[in-house]
């Protein structure tokens, strides 16, 4: 008897079925803590949890004409889902991993720097459902209120954390992300670069917005200009909409108000 | 006809001094072959941006890195030399790599996808058992690298044996950037000789997406099947022989 519904794949232009908080971790939840499923054709009675493939919260065309359909075709339904599908075959075989939430399961496959192979799979599934939820239609602008004095407190302005931004994607070499995270100790605002599927989770940081500068995020609308890229999901996608209710649930793990006492 | 210039060059050695202390710059090297030759294995679209936007990218800014570098130490500046190491590391590492590839491809007319006779013939079945196992091989440790990398078949001079190596994205690797540049050490165009100074690459297949996304989308193994076609063992042969002499 199954505890939770076997959600599989979702049709793209339905609802998200079944995630109810969008908000449930610190960014993407995948499905409600994955599906179990009892084998009965097999004595030893062991469980198999899964995950499905999570759709954007819009269409695949609606991104248009700033990331095309076809790229969100192929990035979403073949790179994403492929990492969905390694990854279930992954927790097939390896019980010790059965009853994480994705955010747990991320930091113990990292293992503290040594990755094992399962967390390539896993943590390219959150970093996915991140970037899609890090976007939407008509995206771009500025973000406003508690967001922005945050960014200005930070960076100094809008304008420089920009720029620090696109910098940083510019100069990633290779396969790389980059995020603009909140600093649970340091409680502030900044830009992490990571490599392959590593992200700032595995650092126990707060990831407020992403973005994917694999080749394979921007070679077929843009091939190799990067910077285009870039600029077009800073100035179209991003959704500063997304960062700032991911900022406002950050808010109540990390105390930014904290007035700096001086000791004397 | 694919773009030449018409003074030939080894591209491995700078081309023209830039500064007045004699700075060499590096410049695109050229391909023996026109770009829509190596189809159906690799794209002439692919072939085109590769090498006129990719490499030449890489070759741009390992110019600048080194203008740079060359005035930070005339300087004395030290911190700024230091800094420059993980550009020069990539951009030149780009251009190495690249270098080889252009002349580990060839079309098929030209002798592409001919499997090797002679001395490296025998070393790769000493080796690895036969040619078809070191095909296997590399094709698995290519789709195996993550992210972007290159596979490698080299020759090790100290141990006169050839093995397949991969250069690419270490998962450990990253970057922290509050308000100050960021100082990286990255992998994923290392040349062959940082996996061991006794190294000397004799073919080497680029796995970043950019080499094959067009055509392939992510199915990596196709790409590394069907490369296999244009592959120039010729080439391959000359540098075995003359570096086991």
């Amino acid at each position: 008897m199954s505890l939770f519904n076997c959600i599989s794949n979702q049709c793209p232009l339905g609802s998200n079925f079944g995630s109810s908080n969008k908000l449930g971790s610190f960014g993407a939840v995948p499905q409600l803590g994955g599906a179990q499923r009892r084998d009965k054709s097999r004595n030893s009675r062991s469980i198999t949890a899964y995950y499905g493939l999570k759709s954007p919260p819009y269409k695949l065309d609606a991104l248009e004409p700033y990331m095309s359909q076809k790229t969100l075709e192929v990035h979403w339904g073949v790179h994403h889902r492929g990492y969905v599908e390694a990854l279930n075959k992954h927790l097939a075989k390896k019980d010790v991993l059965y009853g994480y939430t994705m955010d747990e399961l991320i930091k113990v496959t990292y293992s503290n720097g040594n990755p094992w192979p399962e967390f390539n799979s896993a943590a390219q599934v959150w970093n996915h459902d991140f970037f899609w939820e890090s976007m939407q239609p008509g995206g771009g602008e500025m973000p406003t209120l508690g967001l922005l004095q945050q960014i200005e407190k930070d960076f100094g302005s809008f304008i420089n954390f920009r720029e620090k931004f696109v910098e940083a994607a510019i100069t990633s070499f290779g396969s790389c992300w980059v995020w603009l995270v909140l600093k649970r100790e340091k409680r502030c605002l900044a830009i992490v670069k990571t490599s392959n599927a590593i992200n700032p989770l595995v650092w126990n940081d707060i990831p407020i917005t992403g973005l994917d500068v694999w080749e394979h995020a921007y070679y077929l609308d843009f091939k190799n200009d990067r910077a285009k890229y870039i600029n077009t999901f800073m100035d179209h996608l991003i959704s500063w909409e997304a960062a700032a209710a991911r900022m406002a649930r950050a808010q109540s793990f990390v105390n930014l108000g904290e007035p700096k006492i001086p000791v004397a | 006809m694919a773009l030449r210039t018409l003074i030939a060059r080894n591209p491995l050695r700078a081309a023209a001094p830039a500064a007045s202390r004699g700075l060499q710059t590096f410049s695109l090297p050229d391909l023996s072959y026109d770009y829509g030759e190596l189809e159906p294995a690799i794209s002439a679209e692919i072939m085109q941006l590769h090498h006129q936007k990719h490499h030449q990218t890489y070759i741009t800014n390992y110019n600048k890195a080194l203008e740079q570098l060359d005035a930070a130490a005339a300087k004395g500046d030290a911190s700024t030399v230091v800094k420059l190491q993980s550009a020069i590391k990539f951009n030149g590492g780009g251009h190495v790599n690249h270098s080889i590839f252009w002349k580990n491809l060839a079309p098929v007319r030209a002798g592409g996808g001919e499997p090797p006779h002679g001395s490296l013939h025998k070393a790769i079945d000493s080796n690895f058992g036969s040619f078809e196992a070191l095909i296997q091989k590399m094709n698995a440790e290519g789709a195996a690298v993550q992210g972007s990398g290159w596979v490698w078949l080299g020759l090790d001079k100290e141990f006169k044996r050839l093995v397949v190596e991969t250069t690419g994205n270490q998962a450990s690797v990253v970057v922290l950037i509050l308000h100050s540049t960021p100082s990286v050490s990255l992998s994923s165009q290392d040349p062959l000789v940082t996996k061991g100074a006794s190294l000397v690459p004799l073919l080497g297949i680029d796995v970043w997406e950019h080499a094959y996304y067009l055509q392939y989308k992510n199915v990596r193994p196709d790409y590394l099947k069907n490369i296999w076609n244009v592959i120039n063992w010729k080439y391959a042969s000359e540098v075995f022989d003359k570096e086991s002499a």
